[in-house]
């Protein structure tokens, strides 16, 4: 941003690969000391018995299943959240009466942990897939709705008035005018939800699920089987950072036409 | 003949009337109360006319031209374009915006295009036609590239191309150089006037700088603070062509006095 090439400070002659590099093994090395200390130790075993963990997981035969389990639910509560949430938020953002009505419960509903109103979706809708998906549908919408709900109610009013002394009828000013001015908020609720998705995982399988990722941690905990436990949640960490990479990579060529803003 | 007493609507001009406004009123009801913007505004706009309308900030000259676009309905009056009472935006008249609202994630071209394509003009010959407009801001060069890459000046060209490509019978142009810098402005103006030379677009610009008025109009018209009414209309005897260096003929000066000292009366109104 604020660089000069030939002048720049030591941050900013050093390649950003090459940071990304002394940023993980400066975090490698605090887990090693982590793994030493012996009031952490038992938290943090070291890299070398986590890797291991990955055999003990496939001799038990749940590590793949356990993976498909929770993307198969984390990716239709995600896409169900924003099948709902898009004509949600633009008949919010329309209509007045449909905005006061639903936005206060979408802001109360937004600020109550998922794990909280767990128990209450598993006695109406069972145990199995179906609370799971259900779980993570509530959390995804609320985030894509309000985010997207911003994007349709912030489109520039000139616009729509250039389209339509243009001549553009209703239709034309949605499809043309509309929905690209709102296609970078859309963008941005879809990496939001794809965050929260995860987040809300380990909430979402404490249902009685039989497999899943969040699943496997609450059970790994109750045998105190840490270096396992590790690992699942360094794969969690490892799906969000890839499908929030994608989004972006996404974004950059579907919206390199705005000036940059970054949420 | 500068500031002699007339008709104030623009009537005693012999070229068929384009748009005809009677007695326009506008209030808006704000959380203050009721707002007078404009109180009984006769115009008429003839065509192949420039026009220019100059007034203090707040004197309702922008409320005006929205009325006049379809973009605002009048509280009262009604506004008649080519004997049809406007009722909303239709494409015979056009419109420049300050803002420049050009459509961010289209390319130059394609934001020229979309006019055509409005008006039924479609795929090749659509994209052969802008090709034409911006030759006409001289803008071919920037065709494919993005608003966010253009200068200010750039954007508006861009924008004024886009509003002819409607192919309007009057152009409405609300303060469109109001964000330049006076260098691009000035160059900016020369460039409008040259178009208007060559196609005598009837054009109804709003401004708050007398000397582009009067660089730009046939007639200034000037309006009078809250609630906006026409305070008077000033014929601008000047031949076309005309270029910057008018701004320094003893005719514009002495026409830039008389309107200056008019808008300025309004303006020490506003400030009571």
């Amino acid at each position: 941003m604020n660089t000069k090439n030939q002048k720049g400070s030591l941050a900013d002659r050093i390649p950003k690969r090459v940071w990304l590099l002394i940023s993980f093994l400066a975090a490698m090395l605090l887990w090693y000391i982590l793994s030493l200390i012996p009031a952490t130790s038992r938290a943090f075993p070291n890299q070398v018995v986590v890797l291991e963990s990955i055999k003990t997981m496939l001799d038990r035969g749940v590590l793949f299943t356990d993976l498909a389990s929770s993307l198969i639910s984390v990716l239709l509560g995600y896409a169900l959240g924003f099948v709902i949430a898009l004509p949600v938020a633009i008949l919010m953002a329309w209509y007045k009466p449909v905005r006061y009505i639903i936005e206060p419960w979408i802001q109360f509903i937004r600020n109550i942990p998922p794990l909280a109103y767990v128990p209450l979706i598993v006695i109406a809708a069972g145990v199995g897939r179906k609370p799971q998906v259900i779980v993570i549908t509530i959390a995804c919408f609320l985030i894509m709705c309000v985010t997207i709900y911003q994007g349709v109610i912030n489109v520039d009013e000139t616009l729509i008035k250039a389209a339509r002394v243009l001549g553009a009828t209703d239709k034309d000013i949605f499809i043309r005018v509309i929905a690209p001015a709102t296609l970078p908020f859309i963008l941005t609720a879809v990496r939001l939800g794809a965050s929260v998705a995860l987040t809300t995982l380990i909430a979402a399988e404490s249902t009685g699920a039989v497999a899943g990722l969040g699943m496997r941690i609450r059970s790994l905990n109750n045998s105190f089987e840490s270096a396992p436990m590790l690992l699942y949640i360094i794969i969690i960490g490892i799906i969000g950072i890839t499908i929030e990479k994608l989004i972006k990579y996404l974004e950059r060529r579907l919206t390199s036409w705005q000036d940059k803003r970054e949420i | 003949m500068a500031g002699q007493e007339r008709d104030l609507t623009n009537r005693d001009d012999s070229r068929p009337v384009r748009v005809h406004i009677d007695n326009v009123k506008k209030v808006y009801n704000g959380r203050n109360g009721e707002m007078v913007a404009l109180n009984g505004v006769s115009l008429d706009i003839h065509d192949n006319e420039f026009i220019c309308v100059v007034g203090p900030s707040g004197c309702g000259k922008s409320t005006l031209l929205n009325i006049i676009a379809g973009l605002l309905q009048p509280t009262s009056g009604k506004v008649v374009c080519d004997d049809k009472e406007v009722t909303g935006t239709g494409t015979e008249r056009g419109v420049v915006f300050q803002q420049y609202a050009l459509f961010p994630w289209l390319t130059v071209k394609k934001n020229v295009m979309f006019a055509l394509e409005m008006r039924g003009v479609k795929g090749k010959a659509a994209a052969e036609e802008a090709m034409k407009y911006l030759a006409m801001v001289d803008l071919v060069k920037f065709a494919d590239h993005f608003p966010k890459e253009l200068s200010g000046g750039m954007k508006q060209r861009v924008a004024i191309a886009r509003a002819y490509a409607a192919e309007p019978q009057v152009l409405l142009m609300d303060e469109p150089f109001g964000a330049l810098d006076a260098q691009t402005r000035a160059q900016l103006q020369t460039e409008l006037l040259e178009t208007w030379e060559k196609e005598k677009k009837t054009c109804f610009f709003i401004t708050h700088d007398v000397e582009e008025a009067i660089i730009l109009a046939q007639k200034v018209v000037i309006m009078s603070a809250r609630p906006g009414r026409i305070k008077d209309i000033v014929d601008v005897n000047i031949p076309y062509p005309r270029t910057q260096e008018t701004k320094l003929t003893p005719e514009f000066n002495e026409l830039k006095n008389h309107i200056w000292s008019q808008v300025y009366q309004e303006y020490l109104e506003v400030r009571k």
